[in-house]
């Protein structure tokens, strides 16, 4: 094969949500109920500090990446998250966020580490 | 003598209108070009939001026009309305009425959904609408795909034919975004392992337990919601449905297979309600609806002495809503006919 | 899929083509890239059906390319279209045929924006006659080649000698078509069948004795777009959405796929080389492509005409194994010789795909 094009093939943005694993949104489900009844207002983000000042994806974001199974985008984001709780103080529907945060760091160790979610 | 209302259209509007009518004193005669009372809501089986038989709602208000007894046309439709001695004469059917004042009741069409040919209704067998999934409901809850089986994964496309600029229906349909999240539990109620996504453009709950409805979706039964109009729908090899819509939250495009897709069809005035606009030369809203006389301070009356108007002939309304409006619609012909009197 | 709901769209969407007495616009990279197509036309039009058409050796690009990549600005693509109009009435014709999509989108464009806006259509009138000293009639009838095709389709049948069947099974051939985005996606109305479910191609596979497969990624886009491929960085891009398509298309297993448009013949044909080349793919049976044919030269083959006259050896996807499964009679010794006889130059063979030559 000829590898020098000069170019390559874009790769899809498109969100392929049969091939996408959505494991991970099935454990938070299951261990922060909550989360399912976020409905991306954005009242986290807008007073997320670390949302603020960096190029964190912020709680919002994260459960749509998270609903859809892009869990790499998800991964590259989590570690900036400080736990203030600020975002759990004004979500109208009383997600539980930080727990959001703390299920979904352990649930992509296990899935790095190919154990059983 | 009594003063005799003349009402076309026998749907829940006109029928509830009816009997009031005649409990305030007045003559009343009802002409429906079907074969029954209760218009569309014949094809429906539960109604938001507590999720009662609509069949009950029907059974009150046939009751009502019964022990009414006022005069009913069934098969009947309207070929000519002319103005007479201050009054009206109806050519309704084979019989020539004459009437102090007409109502006109005649209702709304749900939107033809082959006009949005991208979703491709009518062609690709595994996409239906609104009433199509409401017809499954009555017909015993059975759900299936054109393979007859059940579905695993159902979308629901909000606003079809309405806020839609290229249909030339830009205004808000009100009750299909409740409608889609109270079919959608119901789904889940018969198929508890299916998945279900509703993908809408804003979620327009605005009835007092829409948004109860809403949370219980998400919290009892784990229906999805995604923020995307969905652009296109295509057929896979095996008959599922591939969609394509942004997931707009993200920001990025996102491509789904489902087995079943319900299009939310929209409101559209009825072919009847064109028909007698025309007939009458009634001002419409730019919508195409009948115009009333105001739109604040007089709701029931048009351009028209002694013509009145209530329900969806209106504006696209829930079924309490258009008990609401054909009650006033009454109380406004009353008026009218008491202070003709003096 | 109910074929019934797919006909009641293509009954809403039936426009008037003319039926003789044609000015034709050529294309301006067809007749590099598949030069036999365009001489297939002509003599489908001349010798099949004895219709009146004419092409005039002073017409010019419509500079769609140009335009497309923001290099020509409008008022220079109204004016040269002008002037394709004004030989077009200096000659006595008023029905106007282009080969090119592109050609056909931008005339299309332009007559709708005359309509819409008659100053940009009196600027233009004003400029031509400034610059030529020449006037023009619009056009009574404007087409794409394929709509002549398609109107006379059942007789090109009746004509034909052979159709679009295996010939050793008797099956029908199974066609994808592509009509390419610029013949109905910007007027609906002025294609045949409209945007979402276009019939021009498909009334000619089936009255030809073909079977047209419908797959889900059928309305995206070959990837042509001007803008994107001249420019190298942009070209990942491009035939990313070939790619898509091939992809979608492969589980029905197509025999062929028929294009409406230059671009997406070019595409569809050299990047099933390229995605092979970069990628190892390939998305026909045994390693071999999916042929992507004009209409011209699908209704050449149907006519009977010799594969190496239609120009088919031009394509890079190698089209002997469906001439083959057509029962087509073709000497393999004389794909790569010119019309004088002379060796055209044989191509190096791919790496994955294979090119029987």
């Amino acid at each position: 094969m000829n590898q020098d094009w000069g170019y390559g093939i874009n790769k899809d943005r498109q969100i392929d949500f049969d091939r996408n694993d959505r494991r991970l949104a099935e454990y938070i489900r299951k261990y922060v109920p909550s989360y399912k009844l976020c409905i991306s207002c954005g009242a986290c983000t807008a007073t997320c500090s670390t949302a603020n000042l960096t190029d964190f994806y912020n709680i919002r974001r994260l459960n749509i990446f998270l609903m859809r199974g892009e869990i790499d985008e998800i991964a590259k984001h989590i570690d900036k998250c400080m736990f203030c709780g600020k975002c759990e103080l004004v979500c109208p529907r009383g997600v539980n966020t930080r727990q959001v945060i703390l299920i979904m760091k352990e649930g992509i160790k296990k899935i790095k580490q190919n154990e059983q979610l | 003598m009594k003063k005799h209302v003349f009402i076309i259209g026998g749907g829940v509007a006109g029928a509830e209108a009816a009997s009031q009518l005649v409990k305030m004193g007045f003559d009343v005669t009802l002409a429906e070009k079907e074969t029954q009372i209760g218009g569309k809501l014949n094809q429906w089986d539960r109604l938001f939001p507590s999720k009662r038989k609509a069949a009950e709602v029907l059974d009150f208000i046939n009751k009502n026009l019964v022990d009414s007894k006022a005069r009913v046309l069934f098969n009947t439709e309207i070929s000519k309305i002319s103005k007479q001695n201050g009054g009206y004469k109806i050519y309704a059917g084979i019989e020539e009425c004459t009437a102090d004042a007409i109502l006109i009741s005649t209702g709304y069409d749900v939107f033809n959904a082959r006009i949005k040919e991208e979703y491709g209704y009518g062609i690709y067998e595994n996409v239906i609408t609104s009433v199509d999934l409401e017809e499954m409901f009555r017909n015993g809850n059975k759900i299936f795909n054109s393979n007859k089986e059940e579905p695993k994964r159902i979308g629901f496309v909000h606003c079809v034919g309405s806020r839609d600029e290229k249909v030339g229906n830009h205004y808000c349909s009100q009750v299909c975004c409740v409608t889609a999240v109270k079919q959608a539990m119901e789904v889940k109620e018969i198929l508890p392992r299916a998945e279900v996504y509703c993908f809408y453009m804003d979620l327009r709950m605005f009835g007092l337990q829409f948004e109860d409805l809403y949370r219980e979706s998400q919290e009892k039964w784990g229906v999805n919601f995604i923020r995307g109009r969905v652009s296109e729908a295509a057929e896979n090899i095996d008959g599922t449905i591939l969609i394509k819509v942004e997931d707009t939250l993200a920001g990025r495009p996102l491509k789904m297979k489902v087995d079943l897709l319900v299009l939310m069809v929209g409101f559209v005035p009825s072919a009847g309600t064109t028909e007698i606009g025309k007939m009458l030369n009634l001002d419409l809203t730019p919508e195409n609806f009948l115009k009333p006389a105001d739109e604040h301070l007089d709701t029931s009356s048009t351009n028209l002495k002694g013509v009145f108007i209530a329900g969806t002939c209106k504006s696209p309304k829930t079924i309490a809503d258009t008990f609401a409006d054909a009650r006033a619609a009454t109380l406004k012909i009353k008026e009218f006919l008491e202070g003709s009197e003096k | 899929m109910i074929i019934e709901g797919k006909k009641t769209v293509w009954s809403q969407y039936q426009k008037n083509i003319a039926g003789d007495h044609y000015f034709y616009i050529r294309s301006c990279i067809r007749q590099n890239l598949f030069p036999g197509s365009e001489t297939a036309f002509m003599r489908i039009m001349q010798q099949e059906l004895g219709k009146d058409i004419f092409e005039d050796a002073n017409h010019t690009t419509c500079t769609g390319i140009g335009y497309h990549t923001d290099i020509v600005p409008i008022e220079t693509t109204m004016t040269v279209v002008a002037r394709l109009f004004a030989l077009m009435t200096e000659r006595g014709y008023e029905n106007m045929i282009t080969s090119c999509i592109t050609s056909f989108g931008v005339l299309s464009e332009i007559l709708e924006t005359w309509k819409e806006f008659p100053e940009t259509e009196a600027r233009t009138r004003d400029f031509l006659k400034k610059a030529t000293g020449r006037e023009f009639k619009v056009p009574k009838d404007m087409a794409h080649a394929s709509d002549i095709i398609y109107k006379f389709r059942k007789e090109i049948g009746e004509k034909g000698i052979r159709k679009l069947i295996n010939a050793k099974t008797g099956e029908k051939l199974r066609v994808v078509e592509h009509i390419g985005c610029h013949y109905s996606k910007m007027f609906p109305q002025k294609g045949v069948g409209g945007a979402e479910f276009p019939y021009v191609l498909i009334g000619m596979i089936e009255d030809w004795g073909g079977e047209v497969v419908d797959y889900p990624e059928r309305r995206h886009c070959c990837g042509f777009g001007f803008r994107q491929y001249f420019i190298k960085a942009n070209r990942g891009f491009s035939i990313a959405c070939s790619k898509k398509k091939f992809e979608s298309m492969k589980p029905f297993k197509p025999d062929f796929i028929i294009t409406n448009c230059p671009g997406c013949n070019y595409f569809l044909d050299r990047w099933q080389y390229v995605i092979s080349e970069m990628e190892g793919k390939t998305y026909g049976e045994d390693q071999n492509g999916i042929p992507v044919l004009t209409y011209e030269e699908v209704a050449g083959l149907v006519l009977g005409y010799d594969p190496w006259d239609l120009g088919m050896q031009m394509h890079q996807v190698g089209v002997e194994p469906l001439l083959d499964k057509m029962g087509v009679e073709f000497d393999p010794a004389k794909k790569f010789l010119g019309k004088n006889g002379n060796s055209l130059g044989v191509p190096e063979k791919p790496n994955v795909l294979n090119f029987c030559c």
